[in-house]
């Protein structure tokens, strides 16, 4: 697409206070170099709709707080070029299968709800280990690739956003919060599966993705949640069916003292904290 | 724990289904490639196949098996989809009551009458 002269912004305005229904608002703005829906929204606030809400906050695509709903998918605003979108006119709406708290400020607390249900943190019987370190938790690099790609999640809500079921059921726990489970779950450090069991084994666990693959779709980090929810589905299988032996959290090996800095790596800053 | 237990077995119907029904297939649909179960030059659906397999105790009981495994597999899967409606805690549990004496009930009906063929076909 050429680098449009203009761009108008369509965004939907809600304001509970008034009583009014949600409307849209349509502002037309100068494009400027580089644009993204986030730097627009700014310049919007700035100069025609001093009243606008959103969130947001680091501008870069690493905190997750500026999902909104963009010309018809789930985006983060900050990581969305204007001219990437292919069309001078751009809709920005709050993400659905949320409530609106205003204009495009989704309330975001059942999302964290059930991630915190699905206790989203290495869980360990040596928890004196765990507050005062001795040495460090053993973990290969393969063990690592276990779960990695699902460590990237931002916790956007783009995921529950696209999910279809989402949208249909709220009590279902949501991609989100079941990759989240499973991230930990496929941690080799992590013995926690039996207690995260009590909460994922219910009717409101992963066995309600229909694996639209939606979810995997939207999410702006490249993390794949369908794939982590149809793993925990066969984990939870194979438990069922005693095929599944939760291997024991790794060991605490001692910290790597004899390890020696090369001389031409520098030493790293003090710590500022 | 429940739900684990019921996709468990929904998987495993699933399992049973892929397996039965395949043969179901290979006997109908492949009968001049393999020609299984099957008299000589006579078509699946011939009076003669039909009675021939039909006393054969490996087809009643597969007959059976199938029959409990796809209800069982199509009656959880209906329960998901209404589950899915937004239904309080009541309605839910009533919906699984209703779908759970139907299936028993087309279960033991279906099985009464594959169990009679095979006995009427024996008989003959």
């Amino acid at each position: 697409m050429t680098t449009p002269a203009n761009v108008t912004f369509r965004i939907r305005r809600y304001d509970p206070a008034s009583g009014a229904p949600p409307s849209w608002e349509d502002v037309t703005i100068p494009y400027a170099d580089g644009m993204t829906v986030l730097d627009g929204l700014r310049t919007i606030k700035e100069v025609r709709l001093p009243s606008l809400a959103w969130r947001s906050s680091c501008r870069m695509g690493v905190c997750g707080s500026c999902g909104m709903f963009i010309n018809g998918h789930p985006r983060l605003a900050c990581n969305t070029q204007v001219t990437e979108l292919g069309t001078d006119l751009v809709t920005v709406a709050p993400l659905p299968n949320f409530a609106i708290i205003r204009d495009l400020v989704p309330d975001l607390r059942p999302l964290f709800d059930k991630h915190a249900a699905l206790m989203p943190h290495i869980i360990r019987d040596d928890v004196q280990e765990m507050y005062e370190p001795t040495g460090e938790y053993a973990q290969t690099a393969h063990e690592l690739e276990q779960f990695l790609q699902f460590s990237y999640c931002i916790k956007c809500g783009c995921c529950g956003a696209a999910c279809p079921t989402v949208a249909t059921d709220p009590e279902y726990s949501g991609p989100m919060a079941l990759t989240q489970s499973h991230r930990y779950n496929a941690d080799s450090r992590d013995g926690g599966f039996a207690s995260r069991k009590q909460v994922l084994a219910t009717d409101n666990g992963p066995w309600k993705c229909h694996y639209a693959g939606e979810c995997s779709r939207a999410c702006p980090k490249g993390v794949d949640p369908a794939r982590a929810i149809q793993l925990m589905k066969r984990q939870l299988v194979f438990e069922y069916l005693r095929l599944y032996n939760q291997p024991c959290p790794s060991k605490v090996v001692p910290k790597a003292t004899e390890v020696k800095r090369r001389a031409d790596v520098p030493e790293a800053p003090a710590p500022t904290v | 724990m429940r739900d684990q237990r019921l996709w468990t077995w929904h998987v495993l119907a699933g399992l049973v289904i892929f397996v039965l029904l395949g043969l179901h297939m290979a006997v109908m649909h492949l009968d001049t490639l393999l020609g299984w179960f099957n008299p000589e030059g006579l078509k699946p659906i011939a009076w003669e196949s039909v009675l021939q397999r039909a006393r054969m105790g490996f087809f009643t009981i597969s007959y059976i098996v199938l029959l409990g495994a796809a209800l069982f597999h199509g009656l959880y899967g209906l329960r998901n989809i209404l589950f899915e409606l937004g239904l309080g805690r009541g309605a839910k549990g009533l919906v699984s009551v209703v779908l759970a004496l139907g299936g028993a009930g087309l279960f033991v009906f279906g099985a009464w009458a594959a169990w009679t063929a095979g006995a009427l076909a024996r008989s003959l």
